[in-house]
């Protein structure tokens, strides 16, 4: 879905978002309440200037306009691959926008990431995967890499890996696996308003991903080895 | 007699680090958490997953520790590597140690759990946070051949503190993925000089993004570390408008420098050709010439 018809079944006219090269922002009026809109589009390469401006959106959120609810839009390829970003410390950009993100959940804004196209690697653990929760829509996509090119950095057979997929949600790319493993909260499909209202009520600031993964049978050793060592 | 950090084991490099017979292993070899994920693909796997995690004495504070073997699968996060480290800093909310040292080396997400290891990268970040929060400084040291990359390359800069040698690396895409996807003009990863000089640690010391640099040497990385404990720098509105202004700064400031080079003569550094010359402990002097350029 685009962005424009995203925001549509959210919020009908009721938002300013505008789009400013691969930027989103702005603001929605939501069940009587403000919202602010932050992310990207057009499978947005997040690099240096992008993450700056996000991050930007979401502490003049966090200073002007205290409590006030955090939608997070994921579009992206993943981190801009270029030297010139690497040389600049790219890292710290996006761990920037990361820490910005933490911040807000801190300070009491809810905060809900919703992937509606794409998101891959290093631009999703910095957007999305920092809110309280994060959910998206079943024809999204995520991934860290293809089969085919996992095949060849893993050098294992790609029939091999399709079939491996099958049963285990780690290797293969899907917002189905990303679900089973408690990455994705939930999918949201049918009434996009009554989607976005049960997650702003359910917004938590505790992380219970690795509980999901383990209650859903995506992810079985996470939590479990977290609490070792916790108690050993 | 110096003992190498980046030639040292995961393993040896905290026995050192720490004060002598100090160090206790949590979830060791012994106790066989390994990736279900490799065996699956018929992978070798490690009794410790490629993480060494506990707790022991630096200068008599209790702290807790982790490092990443970058010999086992190029130290990359998945499942229960990830899961030792949240464990790790979940821990330390109820311990309260004097700091948690996380001694990084990784190429960032484990290829072979890829689904796996992107979501743990950022419940450790997210955990790293908490236990910031509580005032525990956390402190990355990074000085091993596989440098410090991809996830954990952010998991780093989500730190208190950043110690590196002058041949540790920090960045997000390793060259060869630059390279790979955008061809040999925008980033020859066989340059060695240019990878080092635009991912290493002088340059990263340069420009703010490492705070203390320390020669290959363990005994330095735990001096370094030593100095500081107890400083503890909690996330707040005024210190994220701080970062957000340093590095609106730095964009605006070096955002169209092409080379290092370019970077560390427009910061006031006399003779940058000399730089990739000089020691570690020539460096603050370096900085201190014109300190307000280069923060």
């Amino acid at each position: 879905m685009n962005w424009e018809a995203l925001l549509a079944a959210l919020f009908g006219k009721s938002h300013d978002v505008k789009c400013d090269g691969d930027l989103l922002s702005g603001t929605a009026q939501f069940n009587e309440h403000t919202l602010t809109v932050v992310g990207t589009t057009h499978h947005a390469a997040i690099g240096v200037e992008l993450a700056l401006a996000q991050a930007r959106v979401v502490l003049n959120t966090v200073r002007e306009h205290p409590g006030r609810g955090i939608l997070l839009l994921v579009d992206t390829q993943g981190q801009r691959l270029r030297h010139r970003d690497e040389l600049l410390g790219i890292n710290r950009y996006m761990a920037h926008m990361g820490c910005c993100v933490e911040l807000a959940r801190r300070q009491h804004h809810p905060v809900i990431g919703l992937v509606y196209d794409q998101a891959l690697s290093g631009g999703f653990i910095t957007s999305g995967l920092m809110a309280d929760a994060c959910y998206a829509l079943p024809e999204a996509e995520i991934r860290v890499m293809r089969l085919p090119a996992m095949a060849r950095v893993t050098k294992i057979d790609e029939q091999r890996l399709a079939e491996l997929s099958k049963s285990n949600p780690v290797f293969a790319p899907g917002v189905e696996n990303y679900v089973a493993m408690g990455g994705i909260r939930a999918l949201w499909s049918g009434d996009l308003k009554a989607c976005l209202l049960t997650a702003l009520l359910d917004a938590s600031t505790l992380d219970e991903r690795a509980a999901d993964g383990a209650a859903r049978g995506g992810r079985r050793l996470a939590a479990q080895v977290t609490a070792r060592v916790v108690n050993a | 007699m110096n003992r190498s950090f980046a030639e040292s084991t995961a393993r040896e490099r905290v026995t050192h680090l720490l004060d002598a017979d100090t160090f206790h292993e949590i979830l060791g070899p012994a106790e066989r958490v390994v990736s279900p994920h490799l065996a699956l693909l018929g992978v070798p796997s490690a009794f410790d997953d490629g993480v060494v995690i506990g707790s022991g004495l630096l200068d008599g504070q209790a702290i807790l520790v982790a490092a990443q073997e970058g010999e086992f699968m190029g130290g990359g996060v998945g499942e229960v590597h990830g899961a030792k480290l949240v464990g790790l800093f979940k821990r330390a909310l109820a311990a309260k140690p004097a700091a948690v040292i996380v001694l990084a080396e990784s190429g960032g997400v484990r290829l072979h759990e890829a689904n796996a290891g992107l979501i743990a990268v950022s419940e450790v970040m997210r955990a790293l946070l908490d236990v910031r929060a509580q005032g525990i400084p956390v402190i990355m040291l990074i000085g091993g051949a596989n440098g410090c990359f991809g996830g954990m390359g952010l998991i780093a800069r989500c730190a208190d503190h950043v110690v590196m040698s002058d041949i540790g690396r920090l960045a997000m895409s390793g060259p060869e993925v630059i390279e790979s996807s955008n061809g040999v003009e925008e980033f020859d990863s066989r340059d060695r000089a240019l990878v080092w000089r635009t991912t290493g640690g002088k340059h990263r010391y340069l420009t703010d993004d490492c705070d203390v640099l320390v020669e290959d040497d363990v005994a330095q990385f735990r001096a370094a570390a030593m100095g500081l404990l107890g400083q503890s720098l909690p996330l707040s509105l005024a210190s994220m408008e701080a970062e957000h202004a340093l590095l609106a700064s730095r964009l605006s400031r070096y955002g169209d420098c092409r080379d290092a080079l370019d970077i560390w003569q427009r910061a006031g550094v006399a003779d940058p050709l000399r730089v990739p010359d000089m020691e570690a402990r020539q460096m603050p002097a370096l900085k201190a010439l014109n300190p307000k350029e280069l923060a």
